[in-house]
């Protein structure tokens, strides 16, 4: 597999004496949207700190658009990270900027935009996830929960990146809300052709958005394959996460 | 994969713009100017039809170029693919959104500006003042049942603002001593009045520099602390956590640590002086030939202990000052990172500024106490 966009192979995690992760395989094609589920403490955020480049594996090796993260050169491994958007769980929004600032910051870092073109372009990303223009000027302490996800998503966005990992997208949201926010999530991977990875507890969410679902449990990968497949696997964590009724409930819902 | 370019055919009768390339981020860098020149050409040169088949990717960036090159419209004869086309009509909002600019200032919004520093300033007074109340509030309230009152907290400050300060406000006292008892040494010695030493020293330290160093000292030691303390836990929310269960905040968290200032600053002046003295004892005996002896001998002569009294007495004052304009500052935090290091500095100010207005009035009120007749 060539071309796929994350490439994990043999990985070990050990904080301590505690393995979270001890050989861990994963390729994720292009265009995928991947689901990473598992118990607490699995080691799913982990795994996605370590895509992200923010943790170092102990071992094995992790290649992002084939090419591995800490390769020594400071520019190739900068230039590889904006390659991709990450969309943290509390929106990480840089409190002491407003929102024109938090979403222009990535794109300021280039260094060679002028001024009018990055404004023009946070009022496009910013339309893109369905706020006003006059919402640019508010501080990240005065936005509610669902908007500090919607301007994260565009800050993650600034860059036009190719890969998007989220973090807990849904929670703390209302249904409501995370509806919409799921909604939003699919609109923009099928305008943009994104491959996107989230990390998620929310079954709904899940049902919604993903194509593909990497069951996280003893160390390894337990299931990987579309929802369906998955669903069937006879492992006692995967029979009691998608306990039947529930997932039924939540197919029911999502009318799929 | 490539380069953005414009190239201009003819067609018949029609003046064509061809676009090819990667309209992107990537793409883009380093061509921005040339191409947008291009454009501005195209638009006067009256270009009739725009084909961007060829082109290969489009993002925000190309679609805004574009999108403003066109003069905030799309052109009448467009070819382009669904994808394409789709990323330019996201650009089609920017119309609209031009210049959405930040509220412009105008004429008159300094004196609203002064005003509402003004009112901030009495914000804080009343703040200031509303806290003190609520503080002798709880005060009797714990007092009057004892064992509501929060005494491991008390000593948990005490040990933190007092034990823990000992040794930082030793070595400071005993260098200014050394400092102050060298300076005015050189100066008594070209007059021989080498045992006025004893007298400056002695008034100096005990009745002014000892009280007025540690409470800069605790300000910057233990106020900022105090005010970062329970700035976090607002941000946290754990202020409202406690007072859900019952307890309030100012019982729990303000009164020790006032009343741990209140009794921490007292000895820590007295502990201060001692070593700036000491330190000064030194020098003097160094530099005048001085003997220990006949400093401490003299020391209780020339400097009546009304001003041990007074020097005291600022510890206190001084506490109860950093301690309540530490904890204001802190219980103000609004829950954002900014706010949390803009009150910490402001309280750290604020808290110096108050002792050094506090040592004025002292100094004005105690003018005729305590001086050697």
């Amino acid at each position: 597999m060539n071309d796929a966009v994350i490439d994990i192979r043999g990985l070990v995690t050990r904080f301590g004496s505690n393995v979270v992760h001890d050989g861990l395989d994963l390729a994720l094609p292009a265009g995928e949207v991947l689901a990473l589920v598992g118990g607490s403490g699995s080691g799913k955020t982990t795994l996605l700190r370590q895509v992200i480049g923010l943790l170092r594996p102990q071992q094995g090796q992790i290649r992002v658009f084939g090419q591995p993260l800490f390769s020594g050169d400071a520019l190739a491994d900068r230039q590889l990270r904006r390659r991709f958007g990450v969309l943290f769980q509390q929106g990480a929004l840089f409190s002491a900027l407003n929102v024109l600032e938090n979403i222009a910051f990535p794109l300021r870092e280039l260094r060679w935009l002028d001024r009018d073109a990055i404004n023009d372009l946070v009022m496009i990303k910013l339309a893109m996830v369905e706020l006003e223009p006059q919402h640019a000027w508010l501080m990240p302490a005065e936005l509610s929960g669902g908007m500090v996800k919607r301007v994260a998503l565009a800050r993650a966005l600034a860059l036009e990146p190719e890969l998007l990992l989220l973090d807990e997208p849904t929670a703390g949201l209302d249904p409501d809300r995370s509806e919409a926010f799921v909604t939003l999530i699919r609109r923009l991977r099928d305008q943009l052709g994104l491959t996107v990875v989230l990390v998620t507890h929310d079954l709904d969410t899940l049902a919604a958005l993903a194509t593909q679902v990497a069951v996280l449990g003893e160390r390894r990968i337990l299931a990987y394959g579309p929802l369906d497949h998955v669903m069937k696997h006879d492992h006692p964590f995967i029979r009691s996460f998608f306990c039947a009724e529930r997932m039924s409930r939540v197919l029911a819902r999502s009318g799929s | 994969m490539g380069v953005p370019t414009i190239a201009f055919e003819m067609s018949g009768q029609l003046r064509i713009a061809v676009l090819a390339g990667d309209w992107t981020l990537t793409g883009l860098e380093g061509r921005l100017d040339a191409l947008r020149a291009q454009l501005a050409a195209a638009e006067a040169g009256e270009i009739e039809s725009w084909n961007l088949a060829a082109v290969s990717r489009l993002d925000s960036l190309g679609a805004s170029v574009l999108w403003r090159g066109w003069g905030d419209r799309l052109p009448e004869r467009l070819e382009a693919d669904p994808r394409t086309r789709r990323m330019l009509e996201s650009a089609a909002t920017l119309g609209v959104r031009r210049r959405a600019s930040a509220p412009q200032s105008r004429f008159g919004d300094s004196v609203v500006a002064l005003g509402r520093v003004g009112i901030a300033l009495w914000r804080q007074l009343i703040g200031m003042i509303a806290l003190t109340g609520q503080m002798l509030f709880d005060l009797a309230a714990a007092l009057r049942r004892p064992h509501d009152a929060p005494l491991r907290e008390l000593s948990a400050n005490l040990y933190k603002t007092g034990v823990t300060a000992l040794p930082i406000t030793a070595l400071v006292g005993f260098l200014i001593g050394v400092v102050l008892s060298y300076l005015s040494a050189l100066q008594l010695k070209t007059f021989g009045a080498d045992v006025f030493i004893i007298n400056i020293l002695g008034i100096g330290i005990v009745r002014e520099l000892g009280p007025v160093l540690v409470a800069v000292l605790v300000a910057g030691r233990s106020g900022s602390a105090m005010t970062a303390q329970l700035g976090v836990m607002r941000v946290t929310e754990e202020i409202d956590a406690l007072t859900t269960m019952g307890v309030p905040a100012t019982l729990r968290l303000v009164l020790p640590k006032v009343l741990a200032l209140l009794a921490a600053m007292p000895l820590l002046v007295l502990w201060t002086s001692s070593s700036a003295l000491f330190g000064g004892m030194v020098a003097a005996s160094i530099q005048l030939d001085i003997s220990y002896g006949f400093f401490l001998e003299t020391l209780p002569r020339v400097v009546p202990i009304a001003n041990l009294y007074i020097g005291l007495g600022k510890g206190l004052a001084f506490g109860l000052v950093i301690a309540l304009v530490a904890c204001h500052f802190g219980l103000t935090v609004k829950p954002n990172t900014e706010s949390l290091s803009a009150n910490t500095t402001r309280s750290v100010v604020s808290a110096i500024t108050c002792v050094i207005l506090v040592d004025a009035v002292f100094a004005i009120a105690t003018r005729h106490i305590g001086m050697p007749t």
